[in-house]
């Protein structure tokens, strides 16, 4: 390895829970629940009638011609990069440095739906020449890149719900490999339309506890019954260490190293033995650098379906051993939904404000913790961490058996 | 049907406006879409479309390329319409 080390000098979120980060962390402390039900009509013809939506309409963040031309998920894109951005102290830098990796699980999915419903109500040409780089998967990516005018590489690795994370690490890997210096990383999420909800009711996939939409996401309790779809994104802007150090900037912590590995084992199923998620663990400390004993906190995948949680649960189990007992476990898919393409992100903008606060933010809804749940699960209240050097772990998931670890420790 | 010039003129305004968020009141005859007004390609498609649908006429394609000013369109529309 390079040598060059890699810490997190900025931060930007548009959540089911807050418009920024500061809102949404706020919220999450004091778990609030960001699911509510759905006041559209189509909401009506499917059997899950509530999601997580973003707290803060981008019509509120953004003007109006610049959101005609920008799908939903790049808009998220836009809003939490700017603000990262901003965070970061907008660096003054050589672009050619800059990169930008922003992952979504689906991509432009409302733009292509809305203009197939356009080109059957209305004909071929009025369909948007938008469209395309609308709907298009690197959209997020591409328009923040153009924004910032990133030259160094603009990317979008794609693993369903394991892409927002895997952005972050593919950015942590441009940075080592001397790519680049500053990377815009983190991954977006807008995919609340009857097709695609339709689509993961079909599969089982998503709670239908329509009567109690904001106790419906409840990770490791007893009676889950399913995710619930959230929407949003979370950007970091990752930079090589004596780059942040010689232009004085605010560091937050350090990513010290990534975990990947794939189940082989089913397209949607997790894999019961979680083989590959320890693997994902163990590649991960490796690359770090670090062991299981240094790890506190550790904000799990967690979505609130029945195999997956206990699936999970057993895996990091097994890979932290005994020193899982002192991993205060946080699945803050219970507040904020599951951001898909976006969730790995959220939740490491989360990690970061943990090791920053020294705050784990708890877990809500979770009235009969599952009995088969092995870990140390913060419940209810924030839990205080130790001072001192500590470590956290993001896991993040995808349906195709894809798994990301990445580490994050304090500096 | 005959259009009056000053008729299609206030109607590519709104379309300019509604499409390129450009301020009505800053788009005259002569202003220039790609230089004047920051109209790009695709968004000229879109403003194409609005005007035929608006005024009931058809721009070809290879009629686009002509209409470099504001100018350019409200003529090509008045005429269309004759």
């Amino acid at each position: 390895m390079s040598g060059r080390r890699v810490v997190v000098t900025g931060l930007g979120a548009t959540t089911p829970i807050g418009g920024d980060v500061g809102t949404s962390w706020s919220a999450l402390l004091a778990g609030t629940s960001g699911v509510r039900t759905l006041t559209e009509e189509w909401a009506q013809s499917i059997s899950v009638q509530f999601a997580a939506r973003v707290a803060v309409e981008p019509s509120e963040q953004m003007e109006r011609v610049e959101l005609r031309r920008l799908d939903r998920s790049e808009q998220f894109a836009l809003i939490a990069s700017r603000e990262a951005w901003k965070d970061a102290g907008s660096p003054e830098m050589d672009k050619e440095r800059l990169g930008v990796v922003i992952a979504s699980g689906i991509g432009g999915v409302t733009t292509l739906l809305d203009q197939y419903d356009v080109y059957k109500e209305k004909g071929a040409r009025l369909v948007s020449p938008h469209t395309v780089p609308m709907l298009m998967p690197n959209g997020p990516a591409a328009n923040v890149g153009l924004e910032l005018q990133a030259r160094a590489g603009v990317h979008t690795p794609v693993s369903a719900c394991a892409s927002g994370a895997e952005a972050i690490g593919y950015a942590f890997d441009m940075i080592r490999n001397d790519r680049a210096d500053v990377v815009v990383s983190g991954g977006v999420e807008a995919a609340i339309h009857v097709l695609p909800m339709a689509a993961f009711a079909a599969m089982k996939a998503l709670s239908t506890r329509n009567d109690e939409p904001a106790r419906a996401s409840r990770p490791y309790d007893l009676n889950r019954d399913g995710f619930v779809l959230g929407e949003g994104g979370g950007v970091l802007i990752l930079e090589e260490y004596e780059h942040a150090k010689a232009r004085g900037a605010k560091i937050y912590c350090e990513i010290a190293g990534q975990g990947l590995s794939s189940d082989g084992y089913h397209i949607a199923a997790p894999d019961p033995e979680g083989a590959g998620v320890q693997r994902a663990v163990k590649f991960a400390l490796r690359d770090a650098g670090l062991t299981t004993k240094d790890i506190v906190h550790l904000n799990a995948h967690a979505t609130s379906t029945p195999a997956g949680d206990v699936a999970e649960a057993n895996a990091l189990r097994l890979a932290l051993g005994k020193d899982a007992d002192h991993v205060a476990v946080s699945a803050t898919k219970s507040m904020t939904g599951h951001l898909l393409g976006g969730a790995g992100a959220i939740e490491s903008v989360f990690i970061v404000k943990t090791i920053q606060d020294r705050l784990a933010p708890p877990t809500i809804n979770i009235e009969n913790l599952d009995p088969a749940v092995t870990v140390d699960v913060v419940r209810d209240k924030p839990r205080a961490l130790p001072a001192g050097d500590i470590a956290a772990l993001n896991d993040s998931f995808g349906f195709g058996g894809h798994n990301v670890v990445l580490v994050f420790k304090s500096i | 049907m005959a259009l009056a010039q000053a008729d299609v003129l206030a109607g590519l305004k709104e379309i300019v406006e509604e499409v390129a968020g450009i301020p009505a009141a800053s788009i005259e005859l002569d202003k220039n879409f790609t230089e004047d007004l920051e109209v790009d390609s695709l968004s000229m498609v879109e403003v194409v479309v609005a005007a035929e649908e608006r005024f009931g006429v058809k721009i070809p394609d290879e009629a686009v390329t002509d209409l470099v000013t504001v100018g350019d369109a409200v003529n090509f529309i008045v005429n269309a319409a004759k």
